[in-house]
């Protein structure tokens, strides 16, 4: 049996939270550098599964296979296709941007006692929330992956509820009712679609009898297991439900400007880059290969409501007073492109939405870590309390500038590619839709630009006139995701190659092919 | 004699001992009750036990004297603790089990 | 030789990635590691440009080859570069007026602390035109198209701490978004349409597609150009962009970036010339804008906004010239040319004249500036009688080509369109002369300001007034050496074609009429601000000029409609948000608390009642077994 290297790659953080979490309560330090040197081998791993992974191979590639709950069927299975591991490397990328981004987060007040050992939680949780999505995005069995959609709830709650930003503007109290609203909303939006996950779950077992996505997709593709219209159009809403949640598509989208704005920016970052990611990914994964014909009907109305996300996300960012509600909301927009990339039915479009997966997850914590780093220097998360950042700390400027840019999808910036794929592959199938959803890059650069102009230009305003500039550890947090930026914006080939024959899988799943150009032109 | 008359007065004591549980406030009174029912269901299992002419209701019956014995036990320690704390022996008095 | 056009980009790329990430260490050098670099570009542009001029004009267009770009599934998007005689048009004055402003600019910016980083945009602004240019698909042209714009904000804005400054920046910013989601969806049409987007296959199968798709293709292509190149209407922007420092006006604002919008639309000439509404259109938004400019332009007393409704206006010109189709094509490039050695010139003038008056740029605060002065009068004027399109001058032959081409359209058309040029010319003269008049003629104006410092007009030193002679040169010679002999003319030919145009009228006529119009103009302009002394405050004027200072009411009714109406509708979406969206769910959230609030009451604590519940149940239980057995 050879090593199996993605159970590694998803044990090795969920090992470090344990080892992290029991560190002695005063070795608070030690148990940052811990968490760090996790992440980072847990980067390693990742690393070795992208090298190991053969593009032109098979779909699922260093799969394991092991009984687990015999009785119902349930197996440990794990696999990784392009989109999955794209995604796992995407994911173990961002872990340590985050710990590193948040190495003061949880550092105990002056006014806690010795005892007081969060500093360790909130590592080990953050360890604990990595571990989960890679699992995640490993497993094969619907059941398994279930579990662990369902049970990465519990670590983000704490971390929502229990560290939240301590930049706020009413009181200390006021503060910890917000904070636990928003951890309370974001456990029961994400509990109420996973409920009704668990129905479709146990529908599709009753229907199919076993939990194996390839089985059952290979006995979808070869007609050995039929389902009737209605049944599988029930089990198919009853997943997207659970990931348009997650996602989160409008109007399921409540809970993400609350969660984002309450948490600490790498917790932000967190739900944002990281887990809601698990949702959009599962649609391409779950949604579109076990219910193709059933994907196909929904089409229409999940374009709709994608369109509305990216519009209204966009329209809404622009009115927001908080910066943190205000990422939020253009993520809303942002997750609005990736659905309508996936459901475009485009080979352009799903190329598009995967790499908009990843390259929103590295410019949104491009952004949203640098205005981390401007709310804890100033402790306010309101725009209208900064002005004229720019002058005194321009590197800090500079960094805020271009993760805005990415955030507006500029050329040259690695969203920019992801974004015009899904345009232009939505508009292969769908023209007026394209054409609408064009308007949502007039609206970014109006909210982005806006949010700079706010907070970076005119007259220094007296409170941040002693602001300090990035520090070494803030630097290198930023810089290299701007390097990744402008890396994949400029040369996105390396995540092209991986990506495009996972994606021409899903596309002979759904049994469409590409629109064909009206004049072939002679190339 | 008829072994269904048995049955009835079986009932007819449940039926005593359930309306006491329900109206009486004393929990001594509430006790004996319960006992009362108990031992009417005794009293049915012992006619069942010899109309159907097995052994079944009379091991049944000695299962519940052993329980009725134990619950005896204890709910008189309860009560007993209770009046100490309370000078009273009204169930109404200890209704703090509530939201 | 193919190589080397990578490097073309190249260069200045280095430059703006050295200075902008190489720190105040460089703060010394900075500004010459940028005006080598933009140089360097410049120099590699005439090595090509010296090679593609001995081959024989078939095999002059070279390209090169980079790598794959976006390799996905039935599309495919390079880096790859095309260097034809238009594109080499462009690196040329790019290189050229680029590396005349890097000069400039290190006499101009001396004194700011941010000299570097300004080098360092300038830079990043050079290799994103040129990309835009030398680009072989359109989108990579979209790449450098956006690349533009960004350099563009950040030079407008580069005073930052004026919010005047971060406000025009975002505001060409976001106008010129508005324009490149036309650019976009072009692109997507043509993707759909042909299954491509680079320059050569799409342009060579424009014959196998409708008419329908063309002209769609081409409004959206025109509508990215009006937002470029600040036509109407989108063109609200590019006034305000004048809050930026003056070489960049004289760069992005006037020679280069503003005519990109003239080059997609000469570029994509097969499409256009294919669909004679999209063409029909370009030439109503140029004649409009030629005159809404112009307009401008007069009543303007801040002298950078009046050069900027100048531009505006010879934008216009060519806008107008290049949706002729092909006898227009080449004169629209041509304009351009001369355009961009006039105006730049008048630019660095007028930045010439504002770094001797304290940075004042109000015109009426000016005057009698000609004695303080000598070599910015000299150069200045000189543009200036370019620009007028005095005989001789560059201007005359570019824009009496144009006008004879609007006129060779045939038809009603063709009347209205030659007609409204040469209005336009005589409104050019007319403004042109004005601020001629106003800056470098008549008394002295200006005065203390509150703090007592008098402006001490001086002329600039020479690494500011070199540039502008090198300008002047051009301004006076370039036209005459294009246009004498169509020389530019077969230069371009193979690449944009070239119909010859028959006017109704003889083209000595056009000509003598263009400079009857010109004289008018200038004429007009002495009498009122020549002969009369200007007022130092500005009188209120007809309704037109109160109309005209504010942009002919434009930025009102854009103020009025998206900006109030916008702020409305997110306001009113937030609140929506809040209340609606997520009320129901908080709704939802408050009747279960209600509802178990309401059954919490059942726990009233009294054992008796949880016995009858218990009874209850058991009761109902027993009953409904035996009521269960009975059926």
């Amino acid at each position: 049996m050879s090593f199996p290297l993605l159970t590694a790659t998803a044990a090795l953080p969920a090992i470090g939270a344990i080892a992290t979490a029991a560190v002695p309560a005063a070795r608070r330090t030690a148990a940052k550098w811990l968490a760090l040197l996790v992440s980072l081998a847990t980067l390693a791993l990742a690393v070795i599964v992208l090298v190991r992974f053969d593009p032109d191979g098979d779909r699922y590639q260093l799969t394991e296979s092991h009984s687990w709950i015999k009785d119902f069927g349930v197996r440990y299975e794990l696999g990784v296709d392009g989109i999955a591991v794209a995604l796992i490397a995407l994911t173990a990328l961002l872990i340590p941007f985050v710990i590193l981004a948040g190495w003061h987060d949880a550092d105990p007040l002056e006014t806690h006692s010795s005892r007081w050992r969060p500093t360790q939680g909130f590592f080990a949780l953050i360890l604990a929330v990595e571990a989960m999505v890679i699992i995640s995005f490993e497993a094969t069995d619907v059941f398994l992956f279930y579990i662990f959609f369902e049970a990465m709830l519990i670590p983000m709650y704490f971390l929502i509820g229990g560290f939240g930003d301590r930049a706020h503007a009413g009181s200390d109290e006021h503060a910890a009712a917000q904070r636990s609203y928003a951890a309370v909303k974001f456990l029961l939006y994400n509990l109420a679609g996973g409920l009704i996950m668990l129905a479709a779950v146990i529908g599709l077992y009753v229907v199919a009898g076993n939990f194996s996505l390839q089985e059952i997709a290979e006995a979808r593709a070869n007609g050995s297991l039929d389902m009737a219209t209605n049944t599988e159009r029930w089990l198919f809403l009853g997943f997207f439900f659970a990931f348009a949640v997650k996602a989160p598509l409008w109007p399921l989208h409540t809970w993400l400007p609350n969660a984002m704005g309450e948490s600490t920016a790498p917790v932000a970052v967190l739900i944002t880059a990281v887990v809601d990611k698990v949702g959009t990914f599962a649609m391409l994964r779950f949604c579109l290969q076990l219910f193709p014909e059933a994907s196909k009907w929904a089409t229409p109305a999940i374009l709709v409501l994608a369109l509305i996300s990216i519009i209204y996300g966009a329209l809404l960012a622009v009115g927001q007073r908080d910066i943190k509600r205000l990422v939020a909301y253009a993520s809303i927009s942002h997750f609005g492109f990736i659905i309508m990339g996936i459901f475009a039915m485009t080979s352009q479009g799903q190329s598009g939405a995967t790499l908009y997966m990843v390259n929103h997850g590295i410019s949104t914590a491009a952004l949203m870590l640098v205005a981390g780093f401007l709310i804890t220097r100033r402790g306010s998360r309101l725009i209208a309390d900064y002005g004229g950042v720019q002058k005194v700390a321009p590197v800090l400027a500079g960094t805020f500038l271009i993760g805005s840019l990415a955030t507006l999808s500029l050329p040259g910036l690695a969203p920019f590619v992801s974004e015009f794929l899904v345009l232009i592959g939505t508009f292969a199938r769908y023209p007026v839709i394209g054409i609408i959803a064009t308007f949502g890059i007039v609206l970014a650069a109006l909210y982005t630009l806006v949010l700079y102009q706010r907070t970076m230009t005119g007259p220094v305003k007296p409170e941040v006139s002693a602001m300090p500039d990035l520090k070494v550890r803030e630097l290198v947090v930023v810089a290299p995701l701007i390097a990744l930026l402008i890396f994949l914006g400029v040369y996105p080939k390396p995540l092209t190659d991986i990506v495009n024959p996972a994606v021409k899988q899903t596309m002979s799943d759904v049994h469409k092919k590409d629109p064909k150009p009206e004049v072939e032109a002679a190339k | 004699m008829n072994p269904v008359n048995y049955l009835y007065l079986a009932a007819l004591l449940f039926t005593i001992g359930a309306s006491g549980v329900l109206i009486r406030r004393n929990a001594i009174v509430v006790f004996m009750c319960i006992e009362l029912m108990l031992n009417a269901c005794n009293l049915a299992f012992v006619a069942f036990s010899r109309m159907h002419g097995n052994l079944d209701g009379q091991i049944i019956a000695f299962f519940t004297m052993v329980v009725a014995a134990a619950e005896v036990v204890v709910g008189l320690a309860i009560i007993v603790s209770l009046f100490r704390s309370r000078h009273s022996a009204s169930v109404d008095d200890a209704s703090l089990m509530k939201l | 030789m193919d190589n080397l056009i990578a490097l073309l980009v190249a260069a200045p790329l280095l430059g703006a990635a050295v200075l902008l990430c190489g720190g105040r260490r460089l703060d010394a050098v900075g500004h010459w590691i940028g005006t080598v670099l933009a140089s360097a570009s410049f120099v590699i542009g005439a090595i090509l440009f010296a090679d593609m001029l001995g081959k024989d004009e078939e095999h002059r267009a070279i390209g090169q080859h980079l790598f794959s770009w976006i390799p996905v599934e039935g599309f495919q998007a390079d880096v790859a570069f095309q260097l034809d005689q238009l594109s080499m048009t462009f690196v040329l004055l790019i290189t050229g007026v680029g590396s005349l402003i890097h000069v400039y600019s290190i006499g101009y910016m001396e004194h700011d602390e941010r000299r570097r980083r300004f080098f360092g945009y300038l830079n990043l602004f050079l290799a994103a035109m040129l990309l835009l240019v030398l680009a072989d698909n359109y989108l990579l042209l979209y790449v450098g198209w956006e690349g533009v714009g960004l350099a563009s904000y950040l030079l407008i804005g580069f005073w930052q701490h004026k919010p005047s400054a971060a406000t025009a920046a975002k505001k060409a910013f976001l106008v010129n978004r508005v324009g490149d989601m036309g650019l976009s969806i072009a692109i997507m049409l043509m993707f759909t349409t042909f299954g491509t987007f680079a320059f050569g296959p799409v342009l060579e199968a424009t014959g196998e597609t409708g008419e329908g798709k063309l002209t769609a293709i081409g409004l959206m292509l025109l509508l990215a150009a009006c937002g470029k190149s600040a036509q109407v209407p989108l063109q609200s922007w590019l006034g305000d962009a004048m809050e930026g420092p003056t070489p960049v006006s004289a760069l992005i604002h006037a020679a280069t970036m503003v005519t990109a919008g003239v080059y997609l639309i000469v570029r994509s000439g097969e499409i256009f010339n294919a669909a004679p509404d999209a063409q029909l259109v370009t030439t109503v938004v140029g004649a409009v804008t030629l005159l809404f400019g112009a307009i401008v332009g007069c009543a303007k007393d801040d002298i950078k906004k009046a050069l900027a409704g100048s531009t505006m206006s010879q934008i216009g010109y060519m806008i107008l010239a290049a949706g002729l189709g092909p006898i227009g094509y080449v004169f629209a490039i041509m304009h351009l040319v001369t355009h961009g050695f006039f105006k730049a010139g008048l630019f660095l003038g007028a930045g010439s004249v504002m770094h001797g008056m304290n940075d004042e740029v109000d015109m009426r605060k000016y005057g009698g500036l000609r004695k303080h002065m000598p070599v910015t009068f000299v150069t200045f004027g000189l543009g200036y009688l370019a620009i007028i399109g005095f005989p001789g001058l560059s201007g005359f032959f570019s824009k009496d080509k144009i006008i004879e081409a609007a006129f060779a359209k045939g038809g009603t058309e063709g009347w209205i369109l030659g007609s409204v040029a040469l209005l336009g010319a005589a409104i050019t003269a007319f403004y042109m002369t004005r601020v001629m008049l106003m800056t470098f003629f008549g008394e002295k104006r200006w005065q203390p300001d509150e703090k007592g410092n008098e402006p001490h007009p001086h002329e600039s030193p020479r690494s500011m007034t070199i540039p502008m002679i090198v300008l002047a040169f051009g301004s006076v010679f370039a036209g005459g050496f294009f246009g004498i002999g169509d020389r530019f003319l077969h230069w371009l030919e193979p690449v944009t074609e070239h119909a010859h145009g028959h006017p109704p009228i003889g083209a000595t006529a056009i000509t003598l009429s263009t400079v009857t119009v010109m004289i008018v103009g200038v004429g007009l302009a002495y009498l009122q601000y020549g002969r009369r002394p200007v007022p130092v405050v500005a009188p209120r004027g007809s309704l037109l000029t109160r109309a005209a200072r504010r942009d002919l009411l434009q930025d009102d009714f854009n103020h009025v409609v998206l900006v109030r109406g916008g702020e409305h509708l997110t306001r009113s979406l937030v609140y929506v948000d809040h209340t609606l969206v997520d009320g129901v769910v908080n709704g939802t959230a408050a009747s279960m608390g209600g509802l178990s609030g309401r059954l919490r009451k059942l726990q009233n604590g009294y054992a008796r009642s949880y016995a009858v519940s218990m009874f209850g149940g058991a009761a109902i239980l027993i009953a409904a077994t035996l009521l269960m057995r009975a059926v």
